[in-house]
């Protein structure tokens, strides 16, 4: 019974950051119908100004969380203004080899700097370790981590629920054309999603490399985890997403630790059955 | 009577003549297989990289009936690549070593599975469809990956023996008969491919990519289609496949694994969709690139394709075959 637990709390802790990851990507897909396969180099990249920040600047593990939220926001919103908006009319295709490309060059570019090997993270001591909560011991780290992705589930699903940016979002993912015309600034709109979105992706790989690993590798790694989050939960919706990367995190874990010998073939094949029983996905709208 | 069958004759002549008209091949298509056949006679030629250039062709020529003449993206078309790479293998390793029959077969259980695949996907489209490939390749390559005791893991299949072609042509260690093999293969290939998009049927793929509802008004039958051309495009990756294995007797996952699918995808892009050209000169393309970067910047090469990627899908969306017809036929208004 202790063990189902542990298990199913360390896939929801692992969940967490798969949501985290791919919350921007979702919303941003639903929004401009736009492939951005690069959003896993985003994650990668917060998980790099981590290893600047912590190992070469010495600052503290909880002052780099923020910068690397700000400055994979700030990268990704120079890319949105620069690149991205001029293919947001084309198919799925083009974005995809479009941003494929761009994450070839990011791996490369990594590479250069850092080399290609593992860096090596440490985590505050207060975060190492263990904690006995209700009879089952838990990984504090692993608890900070579901506590981070809750908070933000909340103020996001508040944020899009009950604020007025948050209104402009959903008017621009249900239809774009029509926003427009109603006189909102939809590009102002998609900019700042985009730049939100990117930022939570570079603020889940700084929150990852302790768990994860970091390496130039990394964007390929996640990103067929990230695409499998945002099309089970459908494109667009927050607790979608929220609810596929629970469920991807939980059964991963739990496929890792009671059958390691089938591997990835459990949650492919859930996404596989999925997306030909409900092709937008659990919790998306018909377009 | 006459009134009524005439006109029915008249049309019957003028169809004929259109498809004769299509079927025409320009000196640009003499001029390229020639080219291919005058390699081998070139002394010192890198035979074993003209191979591979013209597999990849192929294997790209596969994908492009789908994607350039339907309008299917695959993300997974690599597990066909890898089912008939496997069969000719396991069909070599076990005794079947008569290379042509073994290829057949291989192409055929390639096809076959594409035909289920092809009944699974014909109703699904956009980011789901993208998503079930993508699934299906990953699928497979790790059932193939982790079922070491059976397929060898990461090494590969070991102890591949080929028969010498019709019992004659050894398979040397230069690669020349691998390169005749090869490119006589995806001759025969070829013309089957480009009888096949030039015949009613490839009319109906186009019209489909084009405007589906409008076929559906028409009485095409869309999903069917979709089906057969998914099955001959799997066969035909397939083939593929299986010649890489009888040329290099060795077969392993990377062989279906995503990046294939992903490589396979990018030649295709670079080459030119809608063409069947488009990837073999893709293919040259992408091959000797990837060589001469690799040796440049063995670290950092993919630097370069990424690059060279973002470049092509800016501001030349159409790819270099397309692009050269166009530049053509400009110059030739003049």
């Amino acid at each position: 019974m202790a063990t189902i637990a542990t298990v199913l709390f360390n896939g929801v802790a692992y969940g967490m950051l798969l949501f985290i990851m791919s919350v921007g990507l979702s919303v941003t897909m639903g929004m401009m119908n736009f492939v951005n396969l690069a959003h896993a180099s985003f994650s990668m990249l917060g998980g790099y100004v981590l290893v600047v920040v912590t190992q070469q600047l010495g600052l503290p593990f909880l002052v780099s969380l923020p910068l690397a939220f700000i400055i994979a926001g700030l990268v990704s919103i120079i890319l949105e203004r620069t690149v991205f908006r001029y293919f947001y009319g084309t198919d799925d295709l083009t974005q995809v080899l479009l941003t494929l490309g761009l994450i070839f060059m990011s791996i490369a570019i990594v590479t250069y700097f850092w080399g290609g090997t593992y860096q090596q993270i440490s985590v505050p001591p207060w975060f190492t370790g263990q904690q006995d909560v209700f009879g089952l011991t838990l990984e504090r780290y692993r608890m900070f981590l579901v506590a981070v992705g809750a908070v933000l589930a909340v103020v996001m699903i508040f944020g899009l629920e009950r604020t007025r940016f948050g209104a402009c979002v959903r008017a621009c993912v249900d239809n774009a054309r029509v926003a427009r015309a109603c006189g909102l600034n939809t590009e102002l709109v998609f900019a700042v999603t985009f730049a939100i979105g990117g930022g939570l992706a570079g603020l889940a790989g700084a929150l990852s490399a302790n768990l994860l690993g970091i390496d130039p590798n990394f964007p390929l790694r996640y990103l067929v985890y990230l695409l499998i989050v945002v099309s089970v939960g459908g494109m667009g919706t927050i607790t979608g997403t929220l609810v596929a990367a629970l469920l991807l995190g939980v059964a991963d874990v739990a496929g890792k630790y009671y059958a390691p010998e089938i591997g990835g073939f459990v949650i492919y094949t859930i996404t596989v059955l999925v997306m030909l029983w409900r092709p937008h996905g659990l919790m998306g709208r018909r377009a | 009577m006459s009134t009524i069958t005439e006109p029915a004759t008249a049309t019957r002549t003028l169809a004929n003549q259109y498809f004769a008209g299509l079927a025409r091949w320009s000196i640009w298509e003499i001029l390229f297989w020639a080219a291919l056949v005058g390699l081998f006679f070139v002394p010192d030629a890198n035979l074993p990289l003209y191979g591979q250039i013209v597999i990849w062709g192929l294997f790209a020529m596969s994908l492009d009936l789908l994607l350039g003449y339907r309008g299917i993206p695959s993300l997974g078309h690599a597990a066909f690549f890898g089912i008939g790479g496997y069969a000719a293998g396991y069909l070599g390793k076990f005794g079947w070593t008569e290379p042509i029959s073994g290829l057949v077969i291989a192409a055929l259980l390639a096809g076959i599975i594409g035909w289920l695949t092809g009944r699974l996907i014909q109703r699904v489209s956009g980011i789901a469809l993208l998503m079930v490939t993508l699934g299906l390749n990953l699928i497979l390559y790790d059932i193939v990956h982790r079922q070491s005791g059976l397929t060898g893991g990461d090494d590969g299949l070991q102890g591949i023996e080929i028969a010498p072609v019709l019992g004659l042509f050894r398979f040397d260690i230069f690669g020349r008969t691998a390169y005749l093999y090869a490119l006589a293969i995806t001759f025969v290939l070829f013309l089957v491919a480009r009888a096949l998009v030039k015949s009613p049927f490839g009319l109906a793929l186009l019209g489909a990519r084009e405007n589906p509802r409008r076929m559906i008004m028409l009485g095409a039958p869309l999903e069917r289609d979709v089906t057969t051309v998914f099955a001959i495009a799997a066969a035909f990756a397939g083939a593929a496949g299986a010649v890489l294995t009888q040329t290099t007797q060795f077969v392993s996952p990377t062989a279906l694994s995503f990046q294939r699918s992903a490589d396979v995808l990018v030649i295709l892009i670079i080459g030119g969709t809608g063409r069947l050209y488009g990837g073999f000169v893709g293919a040259f393309v992408f091959l000797f690139l990837r060589d001469w970067l690799a040796e440049l910047s063995p670290v950092y090469w993919y630097f370069w394709i990424g690059l060279l990627l973002v470049v092509m899908v800016a501001f030349f969306r159409n790819g270099i075959v397309p692009s050269l017809e166009t530049l053509v036929g400009r110059l030739r208004r003049r």
